[in-house]
């Protein structure tokens, strides 16, 4: 009898160390080794799963130089040892979580097209073709999914508009360009469920009339790129993807592009000039995407996470999407606990909780144990929030309130010892280095702003240039044309505002 | 990966495209991959290729980061400087990391050894703070990890 365990081929546990670990394994008489996502808790990482009487046992986390300990303490028969975690279902950071999107991640072989089957996968594009678009625009409406890119647009208003136009070419653009610190959500699923994203993908255009779908693809992923492009063969291979998918009569081809370092290529519309092999300089708004997208024709873009959510809700209903969250923040985010952070991970929860639940519940406080100082939501755009801030519930109205953004649920922490004049100067200098260049309060203010920030450290004629550095901030909110430029201002200017004895005296 | 130029084989990179110009930001991860960056002889085929103007092609390689008009050193190190990898000391590994590799951060050694080069998130930042090396993630990198990464690579590097 062979004994299964689980490695994870997901780009933390294999920066830990996860592939050599799975090689090792696989040399061992009568084991076999079953390369699964991540669940999430990425401090663990690595962490292997023994398969004991169908249960699986965790261990974590494992380092190479822990394997010939672990077989010799009988870990393949669920032996007691210092990095024995208990049964995976009685982990209390996993079970303490809502899964909705990310509850195959981890759970199941992620290149196998038979364990997605098993588990509801394609139940959802089964369900969208026996009945029809108009369902299924029905259905992502009343879940009330909203953008989870962070712009936290209703999903099937935009599915609507692109639907209702007659024309003989549209197109489904996935953004895969998670390019904000502190977010890993996007990545992680691609990882551990790709053909989630295959499958929501086609949803998407089959809801619209689209007959192709191209996923954009950050660079700086070469795991996700090899497990993405392997993903897309198997759906090719096995009908669920290409001509009259399963018998429907719809077609559909998905085509993976890779980006290549930039920043702004999350941006909409930047991201739809490179998939079209152009620099990546965003376009004006108006027309929107949905009406002239790439190549000019109408495009439905949404982020990963976004259309990763609409399997389950089509295969479960909308209704039941919809029980999660408060107000108007339906459903449930990904957060992503980052930085400086005992318990960093992935933590799936409906809209609501707040802040201080999720770094000291699930996070454990900080990683070095010394008192949270600010806090950062919604990546490099997101403000600076203090530590008597935590008790904001996590939704997008509450924190539009208190001047933040919930975003792609990103949140990074850091302890006592930051510096935060450091850090606005790091926020203008980051949007110095990615300004596409197109507008001049993005591209010439952000150089004038990492100025300014020093003359300030630096005690030069300091009330003048707060005084400036506040007004070079209005002029970018309000005269830049996306939000790189019109949102670089709110971490420099929170950090300022809670935090000014760090600039300087 | 650097090689010498070759017409025949930067033309099968190309075609694998089908020379479509909108796969050009794909063509030039092509370049890379085989050559290590893209330079004037590769920038004139593509352009003749994709019935572009030089000028255009110059406009997107010097738009995105990943794509040098320079040979690269034998190895390239990245290591992570935005806020999650921040948070966990990025700034302090990045400076022993100038001092161990003795090149400063966005260069390449004057023996053509390493490359230092920042990369804004990697998407691993719940163990921060990564760093890549080539291909390669690695998480949780402290200064005596990085020595050991570092002083495993070989070659001209050490």
């Amino acid at each position: 009898m062979s004994v299964t365990v689980y490695v994870p081929r997901e780009t933390a546990a294999v920066s830990l160390g996860a592939h050599e670990i799975a090689e090792k394994l696989a040399a061992v008489e009568n084991v076999n080794v079953i390369r699964n996502g991540s669940w999430g808790a990425s401090w663990l990482e690595p962490m292997l799963e023994v398969v004991v009487d169908d249960q699986r046992i965790a261990y974590g986390p494992v380092s190479i130089d822990d394997v010939d300990e672990l077989l010799a303490a009988g870990f393949l028969e669920g032996a007691d040892h210092p990095l024995r975690l208990g049964p995976t279902t009685e982990i209390a950071y996993l079970i303490n979580q809502e899964r909705w999107t990310f509850w195959r991640c981890g759970l199941i072989e992620s290149l196998s097209i038979d364990d997605y089957l098993a588990h509801r996968g394609f139940a959802g594009l089964k369900k969208a073709f026996e009945s029809g678009p108009e369902f299924v625009l029905d259905q992502v409406k009343a879940s009330g999914l909203r953008g989870r890119g962070g712009a936290g647009f209703p999903t099937g208003i935009k599915w609507q508009a692109v639907a209702e136009l007659d024309v003989d070419q549209k197109y489904i653009a996935c953004n895969a360009d998670e390019g904000d610190s502190g977010t890993f959500s996007d990545r992680l699923l691609m990882e551990s469920d790709p053909l989630n994203l295959i499958e929501g993908i086609t949803i998407a255009g089959y809801a619209v009339g689209a007959s192709k779908g191209y996923i954009y693809l950050r660079s700086e992923y070469p795991l996700t790129r090899r497990v993405l492009e392997k993903a897309l063969a198997i759906a090719r291979e096995s009908g669920w993807l290409g001509k009259n998918i399963q018998g429907s009569g719809f077609d559909f081809d998905i085509e993976l592009h890779l980006g290549a370092g930039s920043y702004i290529c999350g941006e909409e519309t930047a991201m739809l000039e490179s998939l079209e092999g152009k620099a990546g300089v965003i376009r004006y708004k108006p027309p929107l995407p949905v009406i002239e997208g790439l190549f000019g024709k109408p495009t439905v873009v949404n982020n990963v996470v976004t259309l990763g959510s609409v399997p389950q809700i089509l295969a479960l209903g909308a209704d039941k999407y919809a029980d999660f969250g408060v107000g108007r923040s339906k459903g449930t985010l990904a957060f992503q606990l980052a930085g400086n952070i005992r318990r960093g991970g992935l933590v799936e929860k409906a809209f609501g909780l707040t802040l201080r639940e999720l770094i000291e519940d699930f996070g454990g406080g900080t990683a070095s144990g010394r008192p949270v100082r600010a806090v950062q939501v919604g990546g490099p755009l997101g403000a600076y929030l203090t530590a008597e801030q935590l008790d904001t519930p996590m939704d997008y109205e509450a924190f539009a309130a208190i001047g933040a953004m919930v975003g792609h649920g990103g949140i990074v922490v850091f302890d006592d010892t930051v510096d935060m004049a450091q850090q606005a100067r790091f926020a203008m200098q980051f949007c110095a280095v990615e300004s596409c260049g197109k507008c001049t309060p993005c591209r010439i203010g952000s150089v004038r702003g990492v100025e300014v920030i020093d003359r300030i450290i630096a005690n030069e004629d300091r009330e003048k240039n707060i005084h400036l550095l506040n007004e070079l901030c209005d002029t970018m909110i309000d005269g830049s044309l996306c939000a790189m430029g019109g949102m670089t201002p709110f971490p420099v200017r929170s950090a300022l505002k809670y935090f000014p004895e760090d600039f300087g005296k | 990966m650097t090689t010498k130029y070759d017409a025949s084989i930067a033309a099968e990179i190309i075609n694998k495209y089908e020379a479509r110009p909108e796969m050009l930001v794909q063509i030039l991860h092509g370049f890379v991959e085989r050559y290590g960056f893209v330079g004037d002889e590769a920038i004139r085929q593509i352009a003749n290729e994709l019935n572009l103007s030089r000028a255009e092609v110059h406009g997107v390689v010097s738009f995105y980061h990943d794509f040098r008009t320079e040979p690269p050193g034998e190895h390239i190190v990245k290591i992570c400087q935005a806020e999650a990898c921040q948070a966990m000391g990025s700034r302090a590994l990045t400076s022993h990391a100038e001092e161990k590799l003795g090149v400063a951060l966005n260069n390449t050694r004057s023996d053509g050894g390493v490359t230092l080069e920042p990369v804004y998130c990697l998407g691993n930042c719940a163990c921060s703070p990564a760093v890549m090396i080539g291909e390669k993630v690695y998480g949780r990198v402290d200064n005596e990890k990085l020595d050991g990464l570092l002083d495993s690579l070989g070659g001209s590097s050490k």
